[in-house]
């Protein structure tokens, strides 16, 4: 059964690193609903979240050939855990004037800000999950949507402890396992050492 | 998660810190530091071609005599003759030198058989200077982008301060772990850029890569308790044995279980035929013995192995009656792609059955020893000659027979590739080399250069077609030049036999584009490369032929015209299962 795994990388901050990345995941045939890269509180590291749409033997393989690319510091498979994955929108919508304030009810409900505002249309930016964007866009498609940007998601797992860590790239490959773990290159203090 | 570390712990690779030093540092060019960084690593041999954006590197590469370099005819011969050197000298990491563009475009091909068989490799390619990436400039070609995908890892060089580490990391990351071509982009500019040449004798440290796991106590326990209460146990022998030299565990441990094993294609050599517990190749074209006991078995223990479906044929055929599938793998990716196991350890294959080692008992076989036997009786690995020309296998005995169960013999692809592994007979472990993942014709000649250049005391075959010969037959001019005294073995059979074969069984008999009895005279080309050659068709010629062929100190072109529809068996038909296996008749 397919469905969605949310990924959250972080990589070396090196030029060719999202090549890398993509081209594993084309070359092995993953799908990709989305990937966003950005910086991270640490200037070497960036994060990327990488939501993939596919079936449990292949998240497992989608993991450890992640893993495997020497970039790749850690993979935290964050699926079904208590996060926070959201994205942005920006949208322009048909808004002649005699139906803005129709529009502009729905905008509040979703939350979302108008960031410009020309005679015709409107920009309206919102933020949440993928459903929720989903949402709004299917609203908002009856009145004429003339261009839209969206993010992908980005993530971060709620609660106290921060998930930057390095985890060590044993995989359990028996299939026993409820949920593929974490996987990553990991490291150890020195190259001979076990991890 | 487990085993964390903080992020501020910085990756290796840092320019040096402070001018200071540069007082007792020799300032060197970045082509010096690049060469004093192979020394480094032990490099002895340099397989290479000169080309614009190489040419500092050329410079002064004769200052370092210390460093062999082989001028090869071709940068794809000059890849497969590292990848032969590294296969066959272990702890070796081969090196190739090429320009940018059509240079190391020529590559390609060598890196990916390098990486679908795990070789440790190291391809340093010139670059345009970095102010010209990106311009389209003369010879200039994304290299990185075009071996992304066939490499295990690559660097662009951007600054000549980073050369020296960056080579070092080159060549942890190509023989750790599962070892692989890592390849090194170095723009001329940085070449000949200067800086302080400071050696850095301290351990690679990578925060995204790290040692492969040891192999867990637990696991190699109940592996054990298994080995002891399985009634018919099997072992599969990949290249990960023999990567990470474990024949010699491998043989112990089947003998005090006696648990009979075979191998996959890449394994062969890993275990020695020759054995009374040996099976024999596994799979597409493997043994029916070996294939039954694979299918019979009630513990399948795969070591160092992909399991591709060379291996398993078609999927649901491999192994059904097993209750207990072991995969050891060092590549975690490896283990449930394409058969999911029971138990699983990540470890290096030597480390496991060192493992193992400590936990098993002596066994005794049984009836499961006596049922492999009778099978290995029924379908027996033979050969019928029913048209009295020359049959390739008789070629290939005569030719094992001089191996005394030490030669190296590489092996190009096809029908080749599949005799010489079947008929492979050793006593003992051996080196048998071929291009089993990426199946590159056109391997086995230049790759045995390099295979006799790490080992000049050791009697190097290389057995190949006509077809796959004439595709890096330039090497033939290298060859000669450095009298590489590897003996040449073509089996000619006038066409690209395997694809006759299957166009023949599979593909509804319509021979297209195999033909290939316009080939040279290879008595007269090796006469025009100054390389000595003969040839026969004749049965009782082949014996005298190789022993003057072994008489000579240089390289042999051997060329034995064969019965042209001598085919490959036994063989499972495209499609089938591992028991619908066909045999010679």
């Amino acid at each position: 059964m397919s469905q969605t795994r949310l990924l959250s990388v972080l990589v070396e901050n090196k030029p060719g690193v999202l090549m890398r990345v993509a081209s594993m995941i084309r070359r092995r045939g993953f799908n990709i609903d989305s990937l966003s890269v950005g910086p991270t509180e640490d200037s070497s590291v960036s994060r990327m979240t990488i939501a993939v749409h596919v079936g449990r033997q292949q998240a497992e393989q989608a993991t450890k050939q992640l893993a495997k690319l020497i970039d790749v510091i850690t993979i935290d498979d964050i699926t079904g855990l208590r996060n926070v994955a959201h994205e942005l929108l920006l949208v322009r919508l048909h808004s002649p004037p005699e139906r803005r304030s129709e529009i502009l009810d729905v905008v509040r409900i979703f939350r979302g800000r108008v960031v410009d505002v020309a005679a015709n249309t409107l920009i309206v930016e919102l933020t949440g999950s993928s459903e929720k964007v989903d949402n709004f866009i299917e609203l908002m498609r009856p009145y004429g949507i003339k261009e839209l940007a969206r993010s992908g998601a980005v993530a971060l797992v709620r609660g106290d402890q921060a998930r930057i860590r390095l985890v060590d790239f044993d995989v359990s490959g028996n299939g026993a396992d409820d949920e593929p773990r974490p996987a990553g290159n990991g490291a150890a203090a020195d190259t001979t050492g076990t991890v | 998660m487990i085993g964390a570390r903080p992020l501020t712990d910085r990756a290796t690779r840092q320019a040096p810190e402070s001018p200071a030093v540069t007082e007792t540092a020799p300032v060197l060019t970045g082509a010096q530091i690049a060469l004093e960084s192979l020394i480094a690593e032990g490099v002895e041999t340099i397989f290479g071609y000169p080309g614009g954006a190489n040419l500092w590197l050329y410079r002064y590469l004769p200052e370092y005599p210390q460093l062999r370099h082989v001028l090869v005819r071709h940068e794809q011969g000059g890849a497969h003759a590292a990848d032969g050197y590294a296969r066959s000298r272990r702890g070796a990491v081969g090196v190739v030198f090429a320009t940018s563009g059509p240079g190391a475009l020529n590559l390609v091909t060598g890196l990916a058989t390098a990486y679908m068989d795990s070789v440790p490799l190291v391809a340093i390619t010139g670059q345009v200077p970095s102010t010209a990436i990106g311009t389209d400039s003369f010879q200039e070609s994304d290299v990185i982008g075009s071996t992304m995908s066939v490499v295990k890892h690559s660097y662009l060089i951007t600054r000549v301060e980073d050369i020296a580490a960056t080579i070092k990391e080159a060549f942890h990351v190509a023989r750790s772990g599962r070892p692989g071509p890592v390849l090194i982009d170095f723009p001329k500019d940085l070449q000949a850029a200067k800086t302080a040449f400071i050696r850095d004798g301290s351990q690679v440290r990578m925060r995204s890569y790290a040692a492969p796991p040891k192999p867990e106590p637990a696991k190699l326990r109940r592996i054990a308790q298994l080995i002891a209460t399985a009634e018919r146990p099997v072992i599969l022998a990949g290249r990960g044995v023999i990567i990470s030299q474990a024949e010699n565990e491998l043989l112990e441990l089947a003998h005090r279980a006696e648990v009979p094993v075979g191998w996959t294609l890449l394994g062969t050599g890993a275990y020695p035929p020759k054995d009374p517990l040996a099976l024999q190749l596994v799979g597409f074209m493997g043994a029916g013995y070996t294939n039954k006991a694979v299918c019979n078995a009630d513990l399948l223990i795969m070591i160092g192995m992909r399991c591709d479906d060379r291996v398993t044929t078609r999927l649901d055929s491999f192994a059904p009656s097993v209750e207990t599938l072991v995969h050891i793998d060092i590549d975690p990716a490896e283990i449930g792609k394409n058969v999911i196991p029971h138990i699983s350890v990540v470890s290096d294959a030597r480390e496991a059955l060192r493992g193992l080692l400590d936990l098993v008992e002596p066994r005794n076989g049984g009836r499961w020893l006596t049922q492999v036997d009778q099978w290995r009786e029924e379908h027996p690995i033979h050969f019928v000659n029913n048209t009295g020309l020359l049959q390739p296998q008789e070629v290939l005995l005569e030719m094992y027979a001089r191996c005394h169960d030490e030669a190296i013999v590489l092996a190009d692809v096809g029908q080749n590739q599949i005799w010489a592994a079947l008929w492979f007979n050793y006593r003992r472990p051996g080196l048998f080399i071929n291009s089993g993942g990426t199946g590159t014709m056109g391997f086995a000649f230049p790759a045995s250069m390099g295979a006799k250049l790490a080992n000049p005391d050791k009697t190097v075959f290389c057995v190949t077609g006509e077809g796959g010969f004439v595709m890096n037959m330039q090497e033939m001019a290298t060859m000669v030049e450095h009298n590489i005294d590897v003996k040449v073995v073509i089996l000619n059979n006038a066409s690209l036999g395997m694809v006759r074969q299957f166009q023949d069984d599979f593909y509804e008999g319509v021979r297209s584009a195999v033909d290939l009895s316009f080939t040279p005279d290879f008595v007269k080309l090796g006469d025009a490369f100054g390389m000595k050659a003969l040839s026969t068709n004749r049965r009782e010629d082949v014996g005298p032929m190789l022993d003057e062929a072994l008489a000579h100190r240089g390289p042999v072109l051997l060329n034995f015209d064969i019965d042209p529809d001598a085919n490959v068996y036994p063989i499972v038909p495209l499609g089938k299962g591992m028991l619908d296996f066909v045999e010679a008749s």
